[in-house]
């Protein structure tokens, strides 16, 4: 049975990557760690490769969209499961909304594929290198990345609502 | 030989002598039409659960003569959306609403079909006569069997009473090429 646990893979991971990373804090008991752009992909492949550390499972990728985080709007989540440790790690990626690019993980984790699809579809961020950047579960002429807070979550087409009693 | 004409809510208006009935032929095909339509269900959601219940024993829509669901919508009458209906969704209710034969006819079952209900969302229709003509709704979220099978009911006075020549008029296909269906 393996003794990684948090505080061991906080020290693991400050010491391996200084500053590359920016900000590692717990919370629900999975270390949330905020790591440097240029850095994402060389860190994931590292731990996913590190005997000990052993990140081999790419759970989910994900990314949320903060409004009032002036250039930071756009967080981009990896869920990474360590299946042989039995521990979990989120690392951010944080960057402007303007300037949403991130190199694809798909050549690391095959799990990607989709996933990265989906961010794209759902928050505009483009994954270079990815093989092949569509949408994914929307209809194939949707214009606009629905998941982003400037757009309004409504439909546009709906007709049987008045808009002033519905705060459209 | 005294004969009357005789209203009935199952019968159509005829002069009934001894032995025999006079009435349009319209009526006749109306009256068999209604009374055996197949039903396609379109089931996707909760609205599906509810018509399992109207086809099942205690509601037994095939009291309506409506016994015998179609899978296939080559051999049905009747296409029968229930529940939500996703955007993508949309061109394949389309395609199946266009590979039923004339005559047809469309029941919009629940809030969601109807109109999108409480989804009022990007990912969602909102409600099934954006794509495809539908000739009755049904209200509810969802709708209990009582209601659906009043839709059906709704749906056969709508067959019997439909005239000859309605399928070839100008009227319905200009309904059908206002959904740019192809006649």
């Amino acid at each position: 049975m393996s003794t990684i646990d948090n505080n061991y893979l906080r020290d693991t991971l400050s010491e391996k990557f200084g500053d590359k990373i920016i900000n590692i804090e717990e919370s629900y008991g999975v270390l949330d760690v905020i790591v440097k752009r240029d850095h994402v992909k060389a860190i994931i492949i590292d731990i996913k490769k590190d005997p000990l550390l052993d990140f081999n499972f790419l759970t989910s990728l994900c990314a949320v969209h903060f409004p009032d985080h002036k250039d930071a709007e756009i967080d981009v989540v990896y869920h990474l499961h360590s299946l042989y440790n039995n521990v979990r790690i989120r690392l951010h990626v944080l960057m402007p909304i303007a300037d949403a690019v991130l190199p694809t993980m798909t050549d690391v984790f095959a799990a990607a594929n989709w996933m990265e699809r989906e961010t794209f579809e759902f928050y505009g961020v483009k994954f270079t290198g990815h093989p092949d950047l569509r949408i994914i579960l929307n209809v194939e002429d949707m214009d606009y990345h629905p998941l982003l807070k400037h757009y309004q979550l409504t439909d546009a087409t709906r007709t049987d609502k008045e808009d002033k009693y519905f705060g459209r | 030989m005294a004969a009357t004409t005789v209203p009935s809510t199952n019968l159509p208006e005829m002069y009934v002598g001894e032995g025999f009935g006079l009435t349009r032929m319209e009526k006749v095909v109306g009256l068999a039409r209604a009374n055996s339509i197949w039903p396609l269900p379109f089931a996707t959601s909760c609205c599906g659960i509810e018509f399992m219940a109207t086809m099942a024993s205690t509601y037994d829509l095939g009291r309506f003569g409506s016994e015998r669901l179609s899978f296939s919508p080559r051999q049905a009458d009747l296409l029968m959306v229930m529940g939500t209906i996703a955007k993508k969704m949309g061109p394949i209710l389309k395609q199946v609403y266009e590979q039923m034969a004339e005559p047809r006819w469309v029941i919009a079952v629940g809030a969601c079909a109807s109109s999108g209900g409480i989804f009022d969302t990007y990912s969602v229709l909102q409600g099934i006569d954006k794509v495809i003509p539908v000739d009755v709704y049904v209200p509810g979220c969802p709708p209990p069997p009582e209601a659906i099978l009043d839709g059906i009911l709704k749906i056969q006075e709508l067959v019997k009473s439909e005239p000859f020549g309605y399928r070839q008029s100008d009227e319905y296909k200009q309904l059908l090429a206002s959904y740019g269906i192809q006649v």
